[in-house]
């Protein structure tokens, strides 16, 4: 009961059956950070993970003192 | 989630405002948002020259593509900065920013610094006493007085940035954190012209960062995903960390932040003293615009300080 996340050239493997959001809390990841895709679909975090979902994250924070 | 507006599903929840949208009904919202802060900040009008500065990025690509669409002229300026870092930044952000003007039939401005300069920014940095670990300091300096030269020069009525609100709180977190008063008088979404400085604006500083990234990924625009290696570390992107730590226990935390920000500069007599400065201002004795410093403008003094250095570094011989 798997499903897995990735964030640039990072992979998690979290329980399905919860909420996108959970999942990031418990992994530490920001849910402000960063915004959910699955096969290039973007999903709101309340989105709940199935069984071999692969999620892409991607990051949106950027900085330097532009 | 459901869209609010039609009840399909919803691609993005704006936990801030309460508002979730489905794909179509966010690409209308995003430009009408944006129309709505132009208007009511008194940004530019539809017979404005609009000059947007455009680094490859998500921010500045999405707000091109946003103010075309709105009909507004607006062309961009793109600044050749010749990092490398690993991932040809430079190479690669300038790569989008065409690719994008092609597509769009949208007019770009292209601003080599190594060019005009004889050095490009890494290696002027290394010549400097401030920039020998990390170039930001000549990099931003020299952006700003490039963006309003070019400007100037070709009449554009306003300059305009991609800066979003993360952006926008970052700055005021580290500018209240360390009582920047000259700073704190001067943070606003609009910077009126003076003589030699051109009308600023940011229209997205009320968006979240990831709304401009939701907007690029929903539009296919293709924008510079990694980030200038010389970011790795900035204080900007720790204090958005801490500021997402806050909008994680409490939505709406950064917009308050900043927007009351904004009100108390309004009604308080919120006098930072800034305005001491402005009055001190003059023209620099090399390019003309507005300086506090005496003599010449911070980016003429330290292009020459560059420059004086690689001439004695030749003179002895050694290679930078
Ligand atoms: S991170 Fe620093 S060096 Fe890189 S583009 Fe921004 S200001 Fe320039
Ligand atoms: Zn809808
Ligand atoms: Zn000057």
């Amino acid at each position: 009961m798997t499903a897995r996340i990735h964030l640039r050239d990072k992979e998690f493997k979290v329980r399905s059956g919860m909420t996108i959001r959970s999942a990031l809390l418990r992994l530490n990841i920001q849910p402000e950070a960063v915004l959910p895709t699955r096969d290039g679909e973007l999903l709101t975090d309340d989105e709940i993970l199935q069984e071999r979902d692969e999620i892409r994250l991607i990051a949106v924070i950027s900085g330097g003192a532009h | 989630m459901k869209c609010r507006k039609c009840g399909e599903k919803a691609v993005i929840h704006m936990r801030q405002h309460k508002l979730a949208l489905c794909k179509n009904h966010y690409l209308d919202w995003i430009p009408k948002q944006t129309q709505r802060f132009i208007h009511d900040n008194k940004m530019f009008n539809p017979e404005d020259r609009i000059l947007v500065a455009v680094s490859g990025g998500k921010d500045s690509l999405v707000l091109w593509d946003v103010l075309s669409r709105l009909g507004y002229q607006v062309d961009g300026l793109y600044i050749g900065l010749g990092i490398d870092g690993g991932n040809g930044y430079s190479a690669e952000s300038r790569r989008f920013t065409e690719i994008f003007a092609a597509e769009h039939k949208l007019n770009l401005i292209t601003y080599d610094i190594e060019e005009h300069e004889g050095l490009d920014i890494p290696t002027a940095a290394s010549m400097t006493r401030r920039g020998r670990e990390r170039p930001c300091s000549i990099c931003g300096l020299s952006k700003r007085h490039i963006m309003n030269r070019v400007a100037i020069e070709n009449d554009y009525d306003v300059l305009v940035t991609g800066h979003n609100l993360d952006d926008e709180a970052a700055v005021l977190f580290g500018n209240t954190l360390n009582w920047l008063t000259a700073y704190l008088q001067r943070q606003g979404p609009v910077l009126p012209n003076r003589s030699g400085l051109v009308k600023k604006a940011k229209p997205f500083f009320r968006f979240y960062e990831r709304e401009t990234a939701a907007y690029a990924l929903l539009r296919g625009i293709e924008y510079m995903y990694d980030e200038c290696p010389h970011a790795v570390g900035a204080k900007s992107i720790y204090y958005k960390v801490l500021l997402n730590q806050l909008e994680a226990d409490r939505r709406g935390a950064k917009l308050s932040f900043y927007l009351s920000f904004l009100r108390a500069k309004e009604t308080m007599n919120f006098n930072l003293g800034g305005d001491d400065v402005e009055r001190m201002l003059h023209p620099c004795t090399s390019c003309g615009q507005p300086t506090s410093t005496p003599d010449l403008c911070t980016y003429c003094r330290t292009w020459k300080e560059v420059r004086d250095r690689r001439e004695m570094m030749l003179e002895q011989g050694i290679e930078s």
